[in-house]
C-alpha cells in the first residue's frame, strides 16, 4: 500500500498502540499472532464454560481468522488469507472480556462485538480476502499449538513480518465499512 | 481487474485492486492457491447423448479426480460431514457437488467451479410475486449485495436467476457465474437489465473488500427461464473476485 502512510507495529498490542490506531489506518504487523476460526472458537468457548484453561494465553493477543491451504514442500504455509469474521461473533465478546485485544479477518461484525471493541479497548483489522498467496509471504513461522485434529481449523501460532492489514473498527467507534461506503455511495432514484 | 483499477476513484480501492493483481501474479508464478479457500468442488457435466460411459461409475470418477486434484495441488480440503453436529472433515474435499445434463452430441464437457464458502454464504432466494417486475429484481440484487458488504470478497461477480421454480432459479444463478466477464445475455432486454443492475450495484459504494469505492461488482449476469403464472422466483449467487472455473471436453 504505497500511497497511504503505513504504521509499523510490533505485537503484542499495547494500550498505547491501540489508542493510536484509527479506522482506515494501514498497518504492518510484526510478531506473534494466533490463528483460530469456526471450529476452534467453538471449542475454546466450550473449554471456558467447562472451567478449563485456553490452549494459549489470550491476554493482549491477536487472533487471525484463517484456515490455511497446505504448504508445498519448502513453504512455511500455504495460501493464508482471512475468512469472514461474523461467524466468530457469537464467541468474540467472551474472548475480549478475557483479554483478547486484536482480531484480523474480513467483513462486518455484529453490534455486540462492536460495543465490546469499544468497551474492552480492542481493535479489529481486516486483511485482503482472496490475497492468500501474497499474505503467506509475510508468515515466517507457523506451528500448530492446539486442536491438531481440526486440520485446517487447528489453532496455529504464527510469526509474521510486516503483515498488511487495515483498521476497520477502532476504540473510538469508527467503522471503515460504514465510512467507506458512505463516501462513495451514489444516491439513486 | 486492471480496467477496474484505472476507473477506480478511491485511492484505498486502487491499492486493494493492485494487491489482488499482485496476489494473482505470485499464485501463478509459484503455483500456489490464489486463496486458501479452495472451495467446494462444483462440477457440471454435459454428457452427449451419443456418448457411453463404460467401465466404472461416473460419479465415483469425478470424485476421484477431485480427491487427486486437492491432494496433489496442495489445495485446502473444506468439506465436512454432518454439518449440523459433528462437522468432521472428509480430508479429500469429496463429495463434489455434481450436476449432469444430457445434451446432443457424443462428447463429455466437464466444468469445474471451486466455490468458496464466504461468497456462497451470501446467496439469496426470493419467491417474488409477478407484480414485482424488473424493479423487484433490481431491489433484490441491491439489497443482497448491500447486506453482503465485504463478506463475499468484492469486487464480486453476481449471478442472478429469474424464473423457473425455486431450485431451477438457483441453478440459473449459479450457472450465470460461468459466463465470461464482459459477455452480456443475448436477449437485449435482459442485457439492458444487467447493465442497469451493475451500474446501481457499483453505486452502492461498497468497493473492493468493502473499504469504499466504485468497484463493487465486475459483472452482473442474469439468466431467465419461464415460470408459473403465480411466480417470479429470483435467486442470487455471488462469486468472489477470484471467480474460478475451468472447462474441458473429452
Amino acid at each position: 500500500m504505497q500511497r497511504t502512510m503505513q504504521k509499523k507495529i510490533n505485537l503484542p498490542l499495547t494500550d498505547e498502540v491501540i489508542a493510536s490506531l484509527k479506522t482506515g489506518d494501514n498497518v504492518l504487523l510484526s510478531g506473534v499472532i494466533y490463528v483460530a476460526r469456526d471450529a476452534a472458537h467453538k471449542r475454546m468457548i466450550e473449554a471456558i464454560y467447562k472451567g478449563q484453561s485456553l490452549p494459549f494465553e489470550i491476554r493482549r493477543q491477536t487472533i487471525y481468522y484463517m484456515g490455511p491451504a497446505p504448504a508445498k514442500p519448502g513453504q512455511v504455509i500455504g495460501s493464508a488469507g482471512p475468512t469472514t469474521s461474523y461467524r466468530m461473533d457469537p464467541f468474540t465478546t467472551r474472548l475480549l472480556e478475557l483479554g483478547l485485544r486484536g482480531m484480523i479477518g474480513k467483513g462486518k461484525r455484529n453490534q455486540a462485538v462492536l460495543d465490546a471493541i469499544v468497551k474492552y479497548k480492542a481493535v479489529y483489522f481486516a486483511a485482503i480476502g482472496g490475497a492468500g498467496a501474497l499474505l503467506s509471504k509475510c508468515i515466517k513461522k507457523a506451528d500448530i499449538v492446539a486442536y491438531a485434529d481440526l486440520g485446517a481449523e487447528a489453532i496455529r501460532r504464527l510469526e509474521v513480518e510486516d503483515f498488511p492489514v487495515i483498521v476497520i473498527n477502532d476504540i473510538y467507534g469508527g467503522d471503515l465499512y460504514e465510512q467507506g461506503k458512505a463516501k462513495y455511495r451514489i444516491k439513486d432514484k | 481487474m486492471k480496467k477496474a483499477q484505472d476507473n477506480e476513484e478511491s485511492p484505498v480501492a486502487k491499492e486493494v485492486l493492485a494487491q489482488i493483481i499482485r496476489n494473482a501474479d505470485i499464485a501463478g508464478k509459484e503455483q500456489i492457491a490464489l486463496c486458501q479457500d479452495c472451495g467446494t468442488a462444483v462440477v457440471f457435466l454435459e454428457l452427449g447423448q451419443e456418448a457411453h460411459i463404460v467401465g466404472g461409475d461416473l460419479v465415483a470418477a469425478v470424485n476421484e479426480g477431485v480427491r487427486n486434484a486437492y491432494k496433489n495441488g496442495f489445495l485446502r480440503k473444506s468439506v465436512v460431514t454432518q454439518p449440523f453436529s459433528k462437522r468432521v472433515n472428509t480430508e479429500d474435499n469429496t463429495p463434489a457437488i455434481i450436476y449432469t445434463d444430457i445434451v446432443p452430441g457424443d462428447k463429455l464437457q466437464i466444468t469445474v467451479m471451486p466455490k468458496g464458502g464466504g461468497a456462497e454464504n451470501m446467496s439469496r432466494l426470493l419467491m417474488l410475486t409477478p407484480a414485482a417486475g424488473h424493479h423487484g429484481i433490481i431491489d433484490a440484487v441491491l439489497k443482497a449485495t448491500d447486506e453482503a458488504g465485504s463478506n463475499p470478497c468484492p469486487p464480486v461477480v453476481i449471478g442472478v436467476g429469474v424464473g423457473g421454480t425455486a431450485e431451477k432459479t438457483m441453478m440459473l444463478a449459479k450457472k450465470a457465474l460461468l459466463r465470461k466477464i464482459g459477455e452480456q445475455n443475448p436477449d437485449a432486454e435482459v442485457a439492458e437489465l444487467e447493465k442497469e443492475v451493475l451500474r446501481r450495484v457499483n453505486g452502492l459504494g461498497i468497493g473492493p473488500m468493502g473499504y469504499g469505492g466504485r468497484t463493487t461488482a465486475l459483472a452482473v449476469n442474469i439468466e431467465v427461464f419461464p415460470s408459473h403464472l403465480a411466480s417470479m422466483p429470483v435467486a442470487i449467487n455471488f462469486s468472489c473476485h477470484c471467480s474460478k472455473h475451468k472447462e474441458a471436453i473429452i
